[in-house]
């Protein structure tokens, strides 16, 4: 954008790797060419029906009809799908949480929001669908709605306390006590989800192709609600996918929604989600309410935190929920050294669409809370946000850092990147026009967040749900896996396929650059598989693309893969040219010793031609699979203490904002982040991924919200309510680097793209608070609201 | 978000448009740039059992200028509007996005008749009017007397609009508008033409069709502001809404009083 300065990356780049460096997307030429494989661009199958769904019109009612004979004689109409079908046909979906109410793909007698899949009509095309799906009576019950979270249905609940909170707040100075409400939101990819699905009587089994974006663990979920072993679910997903941001996890529900109307009508289906479809009944982020109450010391230190959250996950708690509850829980204490926390998780039903994964992932709901608290208290005591801040960072030698509640904080300077976010926007400079431009009488604020970021989630966070009793009970859930598989062909062509189901983000240009150097080629000789087929990949629970995990575990695994044909080809290449296999080095394309050398191309003829010249103990063929796993995510422990990611970058970030005193217009002055996201593995996606988290975050800041009327009416039922900031609404975003190797992931790589949709809520709003002079205000911080905090 | 079906006309000439209109009647829709349409077709929200497509009607893209006053061709694309006038080039900006401006038309903004558009609000306080055209003949419509409510104006089912009338305001203008993105409609939006000591204030968005105000010339936004009664939306209060009538008329009437100095 005009007026943003470039990224700016502190250390040198790397000559000698392709990683490190800033390679140009290899995706993008079949982009741009229009190229691109996505859901709708695949025809898996012939003959396929169009499935169009009908959805509950109330938010909660009991249906005492449905009657589809009408549809069923309308042209075109393969057959009905109903909802007592679905129940008669599959099992509610598993969930970690005992005694959760049963949810099917689609309503049976109740329905518990609207837009809550009723009946499935399938038909020779998706305008002849929907001509039916008009012809179904319903009939409804209307029951009453619970759409305030305080008095819904709690379905799970815990509490937590690390050190002696009591004794903290009993020798406080002060004690900030808040409550804070982060709004529901979503991710609004431009591709909605998109499934094909084929049943296949004779094998009792579904072939699905889906847009889904894992975690794969959801796979499973899917295989459970069909009663199928998961063997008998393969489930496919394209090369491209246009977007997700979290929300593409949901699509297994219609996987299995579709893949019993293949079961029932005989015929491969077909569904593509329209807009409407999305907004009213995919998924949303979780909404939360938190009531904090924090005890410093009169110096500025956080002597103790307490959270008491209500989760919102909607009308049914949903796998992998209550994972946005837990997701950051061995960050609780946020970027501070503060050992006393306590927590209390309520999780409660209502009558809206189920929560699901969204950018974030309950991040914007911690640091929300967590830094408004922290500018709160700065005005309290009489200090700068930013001395406040300093005073209580854990320090850049105290790492690896055990947090209260079990993080381990890999590695970090965080003092250093917070002088650098100072330097970079001028903050003392800020301050003095902030001084000259209340004289003036305008509205001009300086809002900080500080963040850590988490990536690549312990898979036994979610167990956190359970007392460590019930834990003991059954199996233990731990750690965070990928696999890559590498093959060389026999003219020495190579291929990675991996199981991280990139959604634009670039894998396979990281992937080829981390191929390219294992290998001794160029990321140009690397073909890059992106579509994943849970029948052949090389793949487990953990894999997909969340968390942040790919530039840890993702590239991690290929890097093994990568390593382990580079050893196999050193072999060869040693007997080839009477050298031990350490002598030889891998590059521009062959393999060297000394002088001598092999070309990748022989080596490879070698395994698959002429196996018979392979040295003693070397197999043929030229095939690894590697699975890397993040090391130090041990199951929670009997005190509750979890390591909930296994790497974590820091953000520190400074919004500076003018309130137009007449509209209540916030206009961004400019905005800077600085980031610490261990070892970049290529600056120019790096970019991508820190806008895109900056706009996701200007979202619920500014503008997006999901709203329902007293009835559970969706009011922001499409794009001209549902408010995502576009590319001209977005302040201009200055970018700052630090890299920190992590120690716990293979190439020091940490996940950045989440950061900034954690950070810029509590930082703009910290921002207006500021401005105004005041210290509750509601997200997003749209004119009209914004007016009302202005009294008017 | 597939349209329910519908048969599909694409008259050549104006003759045929019109004869077609007159066959159909209320049956009918007529389809231009279909920036707004064609979303409702999706939706469902319209269901016309015939649309009349006129993109290809020979003379309807054409303009005139005739002592100052402009007469747009109704196909003329809102992105080749900016010349009509000093007022429609301030409100274009504010018209959609840079690709709906490029597909959507004047004719059709002006006939499509949403309250909270720019275009027609611009033509009211031009003074401007609508020429539409039916197997009967033509006839020239004050814009003062064309917009009736939301989405509702003065046409029968068998006109079609085929010009507005562009007399040239002089003076200062000024367009403001507040929404909360870029191109999204507007929760208010006030223009104002000075001209020989003349003050001429029209508003949009808060009121069921672009409405004309008289103003107090010593206090025009709160003077305007007494004259609404907006509602409570999903976006803005109705108190919100009276008291951006009063900000943006005050700018407006300030910015065209500076620049008619």
């Amino acid at each position: 954008m005009a007026g943003d300065k470039l990224s700016r990356v502190s250390v040198a780049t790397r000559q000698e790797t392709w990683v490190g460096r800033a390679v140009p997307r290899l995706e993008d030429e079949a982009l741009l060419r229009g190229e691109g494989q996505f859901m709708d661009d695949l025809a898996p199958i012939p003959n396929a029906g169009h499935a169009a769904i009908l959805r509950s019109q109330l938010a909660h009612a009991r249906i005492t009809r449905l009657d589809a004979s009408r549809a069923l004689a309308a042209p075109g109409v393969a057959g009905v799908l109903t909802g007592q079908d679905v129940r008669a046909m599959s099992r509610p979906f598993p969930v970690g949480v005992e005694g959760a109410r049963p949810y099917y793909a689609a309503a049976g007698e109740v329905a518990r929001y609207a837009g809550e899949p009723l009946a499935v009509v399938v038909a020779k095309n998706r305008y002849l669908a929907e001509d039916a799906l008009e012809l179904i009576e319903v009939d409804y019950e209307p029951l009453e709605p619970v759409l305030d979270a305080r008095v819904g249905e709690v379905v799970s609940e815990r509490a937590f306390s690390y050190g002696d909170p009591a004794a903290a707040f009993a020798a406080a100075d002060l004690v900030v006590r808040q409550r804070f409400r982060f709004p529901r939101w979503s991710c609004t990819p431009v591709e909605c989800y998109g499934v094909v699905a084929d049943w296949n009587g004779a094998t009792g089994s579904l072939t699905a192709w889906a847009n889904f974006q894992g975690p794969f663990t959801l796979h499973s979920v899917a295989a459970g609600a069909l009663g199928l072993r998961g063997s008998k679910l393969r489930l496919i997903t394209p090369p491209d996918s246009g977007g997700s941001f979290g929300i593409k996890a949901t699509v297994y529900v219609y996987v299995v929604l579709l893949g019993l109307a293949s079961r029932k009508l005989g015929i491969p289906v077909r569904w593509t989600e329209d807009r409407l479809e999305h907004l009213a009944g995919s998924a949303t982020a979780t909404a939360r309410e938190t009531e904090v109450e924090a005890a410093f010391a009169a110096d500025g230190e956080l002597l103790a935190l307490c959270y008491d959250a209500i989760d919102d996950v909607g009308a049914y708690l949903r796998a992998p929920e209550p994972a946005t509850t837990y997701r950051m829980h061995g960050s609780l204490s946020g970027a501070y050294r503060v050992r006393n926390v306590a927590a209390r998780n309520r999780v409660v039903l209502t009558n809206r669409c189920p929560s699901g994964l969204n950018r974030g992932f309950g991040g914007p709901q911690l640091y929300f809370p967590l830094e408004r608290t922290m500018a709160i208290a700065a005005g309290r005591l009489g200090l700068d946000p930013a001395e406040l801040v300093r005073r209580n960072l854990v320090g850049a030698d105290e790492f690896p850092y055990r947090t209260p509640s079990g993080g381990l904080y890999d590695s970090g300077d965080y003092e250093g990147a917070l002088d650098e976010a100072l330097e970079l926007s001028r903050y003392a400079e800020r301050r003095e026009e902030q001084h000259h431009a209340r004289a003036e009488g305008r509205l001009f604020g300086i809002g900080l967040a500080i963040v850590v970021e988490p990536s690549i989630s312990n898979m036994g966070y979610i167990t956190l749900a359970q007392t460590p009793e019930e834990r003991a009970q059954t199996l233990p859930k731990s750690g965070n896996a990928e696999g890559a598989t590498i093959a060389v062909s026999p003219l020495g062509g190579i291929t990675v396929r991996i199981g991280t189901t990139p959604q634009g983000q670039g894998h396979a240009t990281v992937c080829a650059q981390v191929a390219a150097d294992a290998l001794g080629v160029e990321p140009d000789d690397v073909e890059v598989l992106t579509s994943v087929d849970t029948s052949t990949s090389a793949w487990t629970v953990a894999s997909g693309n969340y968390s942040s995990r790919f530039s840890g575990v993702g590239a991690g695994a290929v890097h093994l893969a990568a390593q382990k044909l580079a050893a196999k080809l050193r072999a060869i290449a040693a007997h080839e040219l009477g050298v031990e296999a350490h002598e030889v080095e891998l590059r521009e394309g062959k393999a060297w010793a000394g002088e001598a050398s092999v070309s990748l191309r022989r080596l490879a003829g070698l395994a698959h031609w002429n196996p018979d010249a392979l040295p003693p103990g070397v197999e043929p063929g030229l095939v690894e699979n590697a699975f890397y796993a993040a090391p130090n995510l041990a199951p929670p422990d009997a005190q509750d203490r979890v390591a909930s990611s296994a790497a974590h970058g820091f953000i520190a970030d400074v919004a500076v904002v003018e309130v137009d005193r007449e509209t209540g217009q916030v206009v961004v002055l400019d905005y800077t982040t600085v980031h610490d996201a261990g070892r970049l593995l290529n600056p120019l996606l790096v970019e991508g991924q820190v806008r895109g988290g900056f706009a996701h975050g200007v979202g619920p800041a500014l503008f997006e919200r999901v709203e329902h009327d007293e009835d559970g009416n969706l009011l922001t039922g499409s794009f001209m309510d549902y408010l995502c900031p576009t590319a001209p609404d977005l302040p201009p975003l200055t970018i700052g680097h630090r890299e920190t190797p992590s120690p716990f992931t293979a190439l020091g790589a940490k996940g950045l793209g989440e950061g900034n949709t954690m950070s810029v809520p509590a930082a703009i709003a910290n921002a207006v608070a500021d401005a105004l002079g005041i210290d509750e205000l509601e997200l997003p911080l749209t004119p009209p609201r914004v007016w009302e905090l202005l009294g008017r | 978000m597939k349209p329910a079906p519908f048969r599909y006309e694409r008259p050549e000439t104006l003759g045929e448009a019109v004869s077609v209109l007159r066959e159909y009647g209320e049956d009918a829709k007529v389809l231009a740039g279909g920036q707004s349409l064609v979303p409702l077709l999706n939706m469902r929200m319209a269901r016309p059992a015939v649309l009349v497509d006129i993109n290809r009607v020979v003379g309807l893209d054409n303009s005139e200028i005739e002592k100052g006053t402009r007469r747009i061709g109704a196909l003329v694309r809102q992105s080749a509007a900016q010349d009509i006038s000093p007022l429609v080039r301030s409100c274009l900006p504010y018209v959609g996005h840079f690709a709906t401006r490029n597909r959507g038309t004047v004719g059709g903004s002006i006939a499509h008749a949403d309250a909270s558009a720019e275009l027609p609000l611009a033509l009211l306080v031009s003074g401007g009017a609508v020429v539409a055209a039916s197997s009967r003949g033509r006839r020239e419509i004050a814009a003062s007397e064309f917009f009736v409510t939301h989405f509702t104006t003065v046409l029968e089912p068998d006109e079609l609009v085929v010009e507005t009338i562009w007399p040239e305001t002089g003076g200062g203008v000024a367009f403001e508008e507040l929404a909360q993105r870029r191109g999204d409609y507007a929760l208010c939006m006030a223009a104002a033409v000075v001209r020989d000591g003349e003050l001429r204030v029209g508003i949009g968005s808060v009121v069921d069709r672009p409405t004309l105000l008289g103003v107090d010339p010593d206090r025009p936004g709160a003077s305007a502001a007494e004259q609404v009664e907006p509602y409570d939306g999903l976006h803005a209060s109705a108190e919100y809404l009276r008291h951006l009538v009063r900000v943006l008329v005050d700018r407006a009437v300030a910015v065209a009083r500076a620049r008619a100095a």
